[in-house]
């Protein structure tokens, strides 16, 4: 038994062949061995029976071509035998992959990187863990700004010394009462369609429909108006501001601000909050409107009722009362809208993802502090007996 | 791939056209790119450097023109061809144009996993080796591009567009933003790289520093045509805007 050989079929480019001697372990490396084959190539060399030969050789000379991927398949080779305790002799290679082969081999020792896979149970328990560290630090970090703008805006009214910038508020209330008006409008209209539409088709079974007119006065006055408008607006206008603020902090335009010694509050994020706590109630006066004349019309066409039936029932239906419940609560989703928008604003990093991501974050939190405040106004309303 | 075959151009462009409304930007634009060669293409300030750089690779619809990489006119490949032909090439943006959402070991791996069937044990070692080929710590795969410095953002791009082992390297303004150390190092590094690797490097550059230390001929944008030379070559161009460039303060300070 002189020399026994295992040639392997390889893919057609890239060859490799061992050659066993008793006392001398070769491997002959021929083709072109790239990224290409490198899977291909791994797999084989994995596969390799050893054998028990005391010295070791890997010879590439007869390599049409090599890349780096296939060179650290060489590399690797040999601090794997010599980790079995082969004496291996250096890696022959045609000279002009010289230096390829000494990046490959001297300057890299490092060991293969680890990734971490992200679907595993403890993965996702660190990933709740952190949301929930996170989900407090942004409590903590909104009641606090919700402290400083409170200073800043009772400053602000109490001693106008000039810091309540007028043009910039009158903008806010142009940009999100004014060019609202649309789309805010036509949602309350159709509201008012749906909701009268439901309301007779139940109410007619009792021969109540006229009662549709209560359930579209109470129900539009005191809830939906303002609550459908404070949602528009979160994702109109709240969106808008986190967008704004963040574009401008990634453009470090926040930070030239405060160089030139610009309260960033004053400029930025009081304009905003209180522009929206001016437009929002008016927007949801006009949403009240626009969705009683929704239903107005669905009441006509559905039931018959004209405007003077209609509007002597709804006179009956609600008080005062009820539209200022409805009302009273629109200054208080402003500020919120306003206030979550440009804390997350502020919170932007400076990297392009981090606007979108905190841009979603400040629609979904501050939809969600509306209705929750939504339902804690009713608690209290129910408490007060209104 | 070995030596002997300097005079193979690997992309030839003719005739190229790009232009934006009434601004023409490339007026007939000839270049050859020779493989193993490092080329640095200059040009002042809305000259068309990254357009030209983005219109061989394909992101800028041409004009008129013909783009020949490999030999293949990029205009008349399929899809299946042309990333045949993306396999082997590499391209570096400004920014690193990393994944932002992936670690510097994922962004590496994206390519090998896109194109091969290799084992995650394989495209592991491969990452952490083209990691020591650019010069970047092992504790930088797993982290994440926010949380690298510029420099170390552009050695993870590179590896990335190494992740391959492409023949042609495309980097667009690869010092710019860097301290000139790192920018000292970056030359360096491409320098190696191309050496051991044996890459054909087209490199959009400023840097007086950069062109005189890695490349072996440049191609300077102006008045909408290309002039291309070896440094000294275009010392003794008459056109003023070359003259001014290559023997302005910065440039003599860079000869």
């Amino acid at each position: 038994m002189s020399t026994a050989h295992d040639t392997t079929p390889s893919t057609a480019r890239a060859r490799l062949r061992m050659e066993r001697k008793p006392r001398l372990l070769r491997l002959v490396a021929e083709g072109e061995w790239t990224t290409r084959d490198a899977a291909a190539l791994d797999a084989q060399l994995h596969a390799l029976q050893l054998g028990d030969a005391p010295d070791a050789e890997i010879d590439g000379m007869g390599l049409d071509r090599i890349d780096s991927a296939g060179a650290w398949l060489l590399v690797r080779t040999k601090r794997d035998w010599e980790a079995r305790g082969k004496r291996v002799a250096p890696i022959a290679l045609p000279e002009i992959y010289g230096p390829l082969l000494h990046a490959v081999e001297h300057e890299h020792t490092a060991p293969p990187v680890v990734i971490h896979d992200r679907h595993t149970l403890r993965a996702f328990v660190e990933r709740v863990g952190r949301a929930t560290i996170h989900g407090m630090q942004q409590g903590i970090g909104i009641l606090g700004y919700i402290g400083r703008v409170t200073v800043e805006t009772t400053e602000a009214i109490y001693h106008p010394r000039g810091n309540l910038r007028v043009a910039a508020l009158i903008h806010q209330i142009e940009e999100t009462g004014l060019n609202a008006l649309p789309i805010v409008g036509l949602l309350a209209f159709l509201i008012g369609i749906v909701l009268a539409y439901q309301g007779a088709d139940q109410l007619k079974r009792f021969g109540a429909e006229i009662f549709t007119i209560n359930l579209l006065g109470v129900g539009l006055l005191r809830e939906l108006g303002g609550l459908v408008t404070a949602i528009i607006v979160a994702g109109r206008s709240g969106s808008a501001f986190t967008a704004q603020i963040g574009t401008m902090r990634v453009n470090e335009e926040i930070d030239a601000m405060q160089t030139i010694g610009i309260n960033t509050v004053d400029a930025l994020v009081l304009p905003r909050i209180l522009g929206l706590v001016v437009a929002l109630p008016l927007l949801t006066f006009y949403a009240d409107i626009m969705g009683l004349m929704g239903g107005a019309f669905m009441c006509y066409f559905d039931l018959g009722f004209t405007i003077p039936v209609f509007m002597r029932q709804l006179q009956e239906a609600i008080t005062v009362n009820t539209f200022m419940v409805g009302m009273i609560k629109a200054p208080v989703f402003a500020f919120i809208i306003g206030l979550v928008g440009c804390f997350e604003g502020l919170q932007v990093e400076r990297n392009a993802a981090s606007v979108g991501r905190l841009t979603t974050r400040s629609v979904v939190e501050s939809i969600f502090l509306v209705i929750v405040l939504d339902a804690g106004f009713s608690i209290l309303f129910s408490i007060i007996g209104i | 791939m070995a030596g002997g075959r300097e005079s193979e151009a690997v992309i030839r462009v003719r005739g190229l056209v790009n232009a934006f409304g009434d601004q023409v930007l490339h007026d007939h634009l000839d270049l050859d790119v020779y493989r193993g060669e490092v080329l640095g293409v200059v040009g002042g300030s809305g000259t068309g450097k990254s357009v030209l750089l983005r219109s061989i690779i394909g992101l800028n619809e041409i004009r008129s023109g013909t783009i020949e990489v490999f030999g293949r006119n990029t205009a008349h490949l399929s899809d299946a061809e042309m990333r045949e032909i993306e396999m082997r090439w590499g391209v570096l943006f400004q920014e690193g144009a990393l994944f932002s959402s992936q670690t510097i070991a994922e962004n590496i791996q994206v390519p090998l996993r896109e194109y091969l069937n290799m084992s995650q044990e394989l495209m592991n070692e491969i990452a952490s080796m083209k990691l020591s080929l650019v010069g970047l710590p092992e504790n930088a795969a797993p982290k994440h591009p926010s949380e690298l410095s510029g420099g170390m953002k552009k050695r993870a791009g590179l590896a990335r567009a190494l992740a391959l082992d492409p023949e042609i390297v495309f980097l667009d303004e690869p010092t710019a933003g860097l301290d000139p150390i790192s920018a000292n190092m970056f030359d360096e590094l491409v320098k190696d790289l191309q050496k051991s690797l044996n890459l054909t490097v087209f490199m959009v550059t400023h840097d007086l520093d950069t062109l005189r230390a890695t490349t072996d001929r440049i191609a300077v944008l102006v008045d909408r045509h290309i002039v291309v030379g070896t440094m000294d070559e275009l010392r003794r161009n008459p056109h003023p805007w070359i003259q001014e460039y290559f023997s302005g303060p910065r440039g003599r300070a860079a000869a």
